[in-house]
């Protein structure tokens, strides 16, 4: 079979599975558009800015575990594709970005929309190609695909000149699955002995923790993850990344950990003995003082990463490989060490927990003139019967869904955690509806982030995305004001915008339906009905307290038993 | 308090556009320095042989060795510092030779063992091959002698005996 470059290009897509690309057209990948148009198994969508692109395929990444596809042509292409890579690298998620070059003639000639993609992208993604001849176009293809989904995810870019592109030049198309990379290779160190060291010693633990991220549910480990923890009826806490991969609603969660963690994970990794750490990185917004961290505890690391390993924090006991296959593993060693455990410390354990737990750290002034956001958080859990796929900005909004949406599935709770991209909501929903036509899909976002990305909803107009944007509207940057009321002596330099939107109004003119909620009695009943608009796209702007914090907080450089509460959090409860 | 280690690290890195600037970039973004770097394709042309010299604590440098180790492009990578290893430096050093100063230049490249390879009126041109110290030694030993221009390769490193930089992957 005889193939133009353009042809062999969305052969490849085929052959990769691929059912979506998120992208927008423009002179380098013209010929690629035009064969992609006679194809008729992969479907394009079309977004209104190439950001918009990413942040759609790192939301279908993230909901389906499947690799976010992007097509985008040459200089502004892809210099706009930027933040949206370095969101997908920094929480790891597999994304194949292809973009147009100019010509190889032209290459280094500062050409019309001219831009070294390669370069710019090098420090943010997990790999980069320059495509130099036809020949070589399937097989990067492949070795993309391979880097891109294997070891730790991560996005890779394909940048590929506009000649090798040219209808008109055919060769043969040969697509090889097993394609070595001779200097790739995704390193474990699965020791069966080194994980029943690691089994006995969780077993030997008087005051457990566990703690875990994203890599849980990167590698689809939640099932495993639950089957262990069970069994060792341990307390449990989740990072930002890694809510949904334990259930929320199960007694043994304790939260999600942190500088906006439940009292009671963070006072429990203050005062552990063993922690075991699945996926997760020991980010500083998790650690806090590094000095500070779980300073009694021997700690036991498993990742698919060796640089993640005694990175932040120096770890005792580290395992290496898929953490699936490792938790499992694990989950029969600690079968056979079970009669290890110290039953009457754990019941020890266990009560100082459900001490801590009686600060009830969550709880928030409820008020009859003003919405509280938590409350709108709490409304839409209950509505949705916590089921919804739920997208978020960057803020307080995005926060106060991580504590009050209780996710019990993995994959459900979609927010850049790492790089923090205010606009990431509503394109991730648009990538996240893609993958679950069927499901319900919620933005939570807030009246500054939705603004970063907002002509996305001409996107969801075009493909009948019928999105829930719940725009929690404090007229404020209300993470930046509150470390403005907290730190700054309540100087609120420029966190608030002068100049707001009609919401309601914007979303009407790209064609959606439009709704505002300013009291509190019509909360529930509000969100109700739209929520119950299923094929429409409703945009709901929520005027909300504009005073409201984020509790409990641990102030960057603290440590974990150093945390501020809500003035309403129970102060007075006596600790075991 | 600054306990920065001068580490020599060998690598093998796929011989492609942009793998050179994918290390030199993990250094800068990451906050580590390059002293010195010298890269050169191997027998095998597809292949580059890059030694590296940075200073840094033990455990950033053994942090390093993973952050290299996972870039796509880097097949191998070894930490030689802590090994039996040959060192060897190049100098090319350009210095002003007044007629007083020839008798004692001439000396001084005799105990070195370095070699006068061009001649001026005015100048020689040295060359020098040896470890680091050797040729600090030499720069050193040249006291008021003018330098017109100094060129180092950095340094280039081997382990001693039969162990070697595998391609293992």
């Amino acid at each position: 079979m005889k193939l133009s470059g353009s042809e062999i290009i969305i052969e490849s897509l085929k052959k990769e599975g691929v059912d979506y690309i998120f992208g927008y057209p423009g002179g380098a990948v013209l010929h690629i558009y035009d064969a992609l148009f006679a194809a008729k198994d992969i479907k394009h969508v079309l977004v209104r800015h190439e950001q918009g692109a990413t942040h759609a395929a790192d939301g279908y990444a993230r909901a389906c575990n499947k690799p976010g596809v992007v097509l985008v042509t040459s200089g502004p292409g892809i210099t706009n594709c930027v933040t949206g890579i370095a969101t997908a690298h920094m929480d790891s998620i597999p994304m194949i970005v292809i973009s147009g070059q100019v010509s190889r003639q032209y290459v280094g000639s500062d050409a019309f929309q001219e831009a070294d993609a390669t370069g710019i992208t090098r420090p943010i993604c997990k790999h980069n190609f320059l495509i130099n001849d036809r020949e070589s176009i399937a097989d990067t293809f492949r070795k993309a695909f391979i880097i891109a989904t294997t070891g730790r995810p991560g996005p890779v870019i394909i940048d590929i000149p506009k000649d090798l592109t040219d209808p008109n030049v055919k060769i043969a198309f040969e697509y090889k699955k097993n394609i070595k990379i001779r200097s790739y290779k995704v390193k474990t160190n699965e020791d069966e002995n080194k994980i029943e060291d690691a089994a006995k010693l969780l077993c030997l633990a008087k005051k457990p923790m566990i703690y875990t991220g994203g890599g849980v549910i990167l590698s689809k480990a939640s099932k495993e993850l639950i089957k262990l923890t069970r069994l060792l009826k341990y307390p449990i806490t989740n990072t930002l990344m890694g809510l949904g991969a334990y259930p929320s609603s199960d007694d043994q969660f304790l939260g999600m950990l942190g500088m906006h963690g439940t009292y009671e994970a963070n006072m429990a990794m203050h005062d552990c003995d063993v922690l075991l750490a699945v996926g997760a990185r020991f980010d500083d917004r998790v650690t806090g003082d590094t000095k500070q961290f779980c300073p009694k505890a021997k700690i036991i690391h498993i990742d698919i990463d060796p640089s993640s390993i005694s990175k932040i924090i120096e770890v005792d006991h580290s395992l290496i490989g898929d953490t699936k296959s490792i938790l499992k593993k694990l989950t029969s060693f600690v079968a056979k060490h079970k009669r290890n455990i110290n039953n009457h410390e754990l019941e020890k354990w266990w009560k100082k927990i459900k001490s801590w737990q009686r600060k009830n750290c969550l709880s928030y002034k409820k008020s009859k003139d003003v919405i509280k956001p938590q409350s709108v958080i709490e409304t839409l859990h209950k509505l949705s019967k916590g089921k919804a796929f739920v997208t978020s900005d960057v803020g307080q909004h995005q926060m106060w869904v991580a504590q009050y949406y209780k996710f019990d599935k993995p994959n459900r709770w979609i927010n850049s955690g790492g790089l923090g991209t205010m606009g990431f909501g509503l394109p991730a929903a648009i990538g996240a509806q893609l993958a679950y036509p069927k499901e319900e899909v919620i933005c939570v976002t807030g009246e500054a982030s939705i603004l970063m990305c907002i002509q996305e909803l001409s996107t969801c107009l075009q493909y009948g995305l019928p999105i829930k944007v719940i725009n929690l509207n404090n007229r404020y940057m209300g993470m930046v004001r509150q470390w403005q009321e907290f730190f700054y002596e309540g100087r609120y330099a420029m966190s608030y915008m002068d100049a707001i939107p009609n919401f309601a109004k914007l979303a009407e003119s790209f064609g959606h339906i439009g709704m505002v909620i300013d009291k509190p009695e019509n909360l529930e009943k509000d969100l109700k009905s739209a929520l119950s608009q299923k094929n429409r796209l409703v945009f709901v702007d929520v005027i909300t307290d504009q005073t409201e914090n984020v509790y409990p907080m641990i102030v960057s450089g603290k440590g974990h038993h150093e945390m501020h509460l809500a003035p309403s959090a129970n102060e007075d409860i006596e600790l075991a | 308090m600054n306990d920065d280690k001068r580490h020599i690290v060998s690598l093998l890195v796929e011989n492609e556009f942009g793998s050179l600037s994918r290390i030199a970039g993990l250094f800068s973004a990451r906050g580590y320095n390059i002293h010195s770097l010298s890269v050169a394709p191997t027998s095998d042309d597809s292949i580059s042989r890059m030694t590296l010299v940075t200073f840094c604590t033990d455990a950033k440098a053994s942090q390093l060795m993973k952050q290299l180790d996972k870039l796509v492009d880097v097949i191998n990578v070894k930490d030689l510092t802590g090994e039996t290893h040959i060192e060897r430096e190049m100098l090319l050093l350009k210095v002003k030779s007044t007629p007083k100063q020839r008798d004692e230049l001439k000396r001084l490249t005799d105990i070195f063992r370095a070699r006068i390879i061009d001649v001026t009126d005015t100048t020689y041109t040295i060359e020098l091959t040896g470890p680091t110290e050797k040729i600090l030694a030499f720069i050193d030993s040249l006291g008021k002698i003018k330098i017109i221009e100094q060129v180092r390769s950095g340094a280039l490193g081997i382990s001693r005996g039969s162990e070697s930089l595998e391609i293992k992957k």
